[in-house]
């Protein structure tokens, strides 16, 4: 079943074409790698499927409903969540509260002005449960700007995580991280969302770690979509080789 | 495990109260071993602090640095004064609500406006809209009394005191200390609670990133102008308490300079912790009132404590304190180590 699809999706920035009439379907359940060369457009397209970016034209339906238009609150409401290519924490604030503001903002209760965080026992023990799953228990305690990188990495997926989304966005999770830190996140964040049965595209430049931990692979160049199948199919792709690869 | 974990460096509950306590009890006794004019010194302080706390949930919650919160103080010094003049209201507790509903209701409108401003453009558009109430004062000098101001007699306080005859001034001080006192503890309690809660860790969160916190669904504007209208408002509580203790209203209460005495006063105390608009409050009030009484120049003593506060303890005495405080800790740790592995 189609959990997201969009229709001729264009984004110009003057003469570039960042998104240039992408029809772009995402399957429920599915891990979907997004890659591409420098500039092909994959951040772009994540920017506009978040509501980060505004299309220029173009539909976006996310089960069954156009949220074209809808605003970056709306679209968390509908379930979808993304983390960034760059770490994108409050930094200090500890890393138990970056994911507990996360589901106090799910619960709607960020507007309890009454009421000691600390003191949600459900909350609490939500919190400590993600830590866990990411692999930072034992270190909620720790100022958000003081973890190490790979543990920021998989903090901001923890806090996107948190969210609960139908459909979350990777952006680079394993960029500016070691080779050994590289395969230990993708192994937790892959374990995580796929024992969640949440929907993923992973916008990623490490080919090792694309076909090692994704379903699909969608290819762009150029603000188009190159190629589109699973990760043999994309390895046999000789258009993809060349482009992309540079191996042709 | 886990919740243990959690619980390092995390509140503790018990010692947060068991500190505050102990403070309050040192505040309650202090009209007992000061004279009067001592205990008029620190209710002004007291004051200070009140108005530092609402400043600060702006400036070190909110990541918003006002020039322009000199309107709420004056706001509520106003409301106060027109509402005793105009309305013949003596009671306290009256003049409070006025007080508070007149600064609550310039904080929405001025909110509207500025929430969704940030950095220099959200200073400078308050810094303006409190000039406009401030020029507003002196040219409508018929009801506000321009330079001249208004003076506010003393009022009843919890409806049972009235002060005439002799000692009235000194009966009057000690026991509205008391009614400051009181004020300024439901206040910390008040803002402490509100700095703890989701609500100020999503304030927090907008302070450390506006676009994550977005991507969380928090409502930047919303979050923003309720942070403004609780900060313009506790602004103005203290405002409202000043007036009657001060006797005199005037323009100068609006005035930009009083905007930067609660930049000062954050500052020195410290905008990254809870208590350092408090430390902040009353030590200023200090300084200047023993500035003023020194030296004619007390103003150069005041800017070159400034420079010297930014340059040497950016963090305020507090964040000062907590620092040296930390750095003992970890040279203390070390030290254990071989006891416990002996």
């Amino acid at each position: 079943m189609s959990l997201l699809r969009t229709v001729n999706l264009k984004k110009h920035f003057g003469e570039t074409r960042a998104v240039d009439g992408v029809d772009f379907v995402v399957t429920e359940g599915e891990v979907l790698a997004l890659v591409g060369p420098n500039g092909a457009g994959k951040t772009s397209l994540v920017n506009l499927l978040s509501a980060y970016l505004t299309p220029d034209s173009g539909e976006i339906i996310f089960l069954d409903q156009d949220i074209t238009n809808m605003s970056v609150t709306g679209r968390i409401k509908a379930g979808i969540a993304r983390s960034f290519q760059i770490v994108n924490l409050f930094d200090d604030l500890t890393a138990f509260d970056n994911v507990a503001l996360s589901i106090f903002s799910r619960e709607n209760k960020t507007l309890k002005l009454m009421s000691l965080a600390d003191h949600d026992h459900e909350v609490n023990k939500e919190t400590d449960e993600v830590l866990e799953l990411f692999g930072l228990g034992g270190k909620g305690h720790i100022l958000a700007k003081e973890m190490a990188q790979g543990e920021r990495k998989l903090l901001d997926v923890a806090v996107a995580y948190a969210l609960r989304p139908k459909f979350l966005f990777l952006d680079e999770p394993t960029s500016g991280v070691s080779t050994r830190d590289k395969a230990q996140i993708m192994d937790t964040i892959s374990s995580v969302v796929r024992a969640g049965h949440i929907t993923a595209a992973v916008v990623e430049h490490d080919m090792d770690v694309v076909f090692k931990y994704s379903d699909r692979i969608v290819v762009m160049s150029d603000g188009k979509i190159l190629a589109d199948g699973s990760p043999d199919e994309i390895r046999a792709n000789k258009e993809v080789e060349t482009i992309f690869l540079g191996t042709g | 495990m886990a919740a243990m974990d959690k619980r390092q460096g995390r509140i503790r509950l018990p010692q947060v109260v068991g500190i505050a306590v102990v403070f309050a009890v040192g505040l309650a006794l202090f009209p007992q071993v000061a004279g009067t004019y001592q205990t008029m010194i620190l209710a002004y302080g007291l004051l200070f602090a009140i108005a530092g706390l609402g400043f600060n949930l702006l400036l070190g919650y909110t990541g918003l640095l006002s020039f322009g919160h000199s309107a709420f103080y004056g706001m509520g010094a106003y409301a106060v004064a027109f509402a005793a003049r105009d309305l013949g209201i003596t009671s306290m507790e009256l003049l409070l609500l006025c007080g508070l509903a007149a600064t609550a209701a310039i904080a929405v409108v001025f909110g509207l406006v500025c929430a969704g401003l940030t950095r220099i453009f959200f200073a400078i558009m308050c810094l303006a809209l409190s000039q406009v109430l401030w020029s507003l004062s002196y040219k409508f000098f018929w009801v506000t009394g321009g330079t001249d101001g208004i003076r506010v007699k003393w009022p009843s306080l919890l409806g049972i005191t009235e002060y005439s005859g002799g000692g009235a001034f000194q009966r009057f001080v000690h026991d509205y200390y008391y009614y400051v006192l009181v004020i300024f503890c439901i206040v910390v309690v008040g803002m402490w609670i509100i700095t703890h809660s989701p609500f100020g860790k999503a304030l927090q969160a907008i302070r450390d990133n506006e676009i994550r916190a977005e991507f969380l669904g928090v409502n930047i504007r919303k979050y923003r102008l309720i942070a403004y209208i609780v900060s313009g408002s506790v602004t103005g509580l203290a405002g409202a308490l000043w007036v009657p203790l001060a006797g005199l209203i005037t323009p100068d209460t609006l005035w930009w300079p009083f905007s930067g005495k609660l930049v000062f006063v954050t500052l020195l105390g410290g905008f990254r912790n809870f208590t350092g608009p408090i430390v902040g409050g009353v030590l200023y009030n200090y300084l200047e009132v023993y500035a003023i009484a020194s030296t004619e120049y007390w103003q150069v003593v005041l800017g070159g404590i400034l420079i010297v506060l930014v340059m040497v303890l950016p963090t305020g005495v507090v964040g000062g304190l907590s620092q040296l405080a930390a750095k003992l800790r970890t040279k203390e740790e070390p030290q254990r180590e071989p006891v416990t592995d002996g």
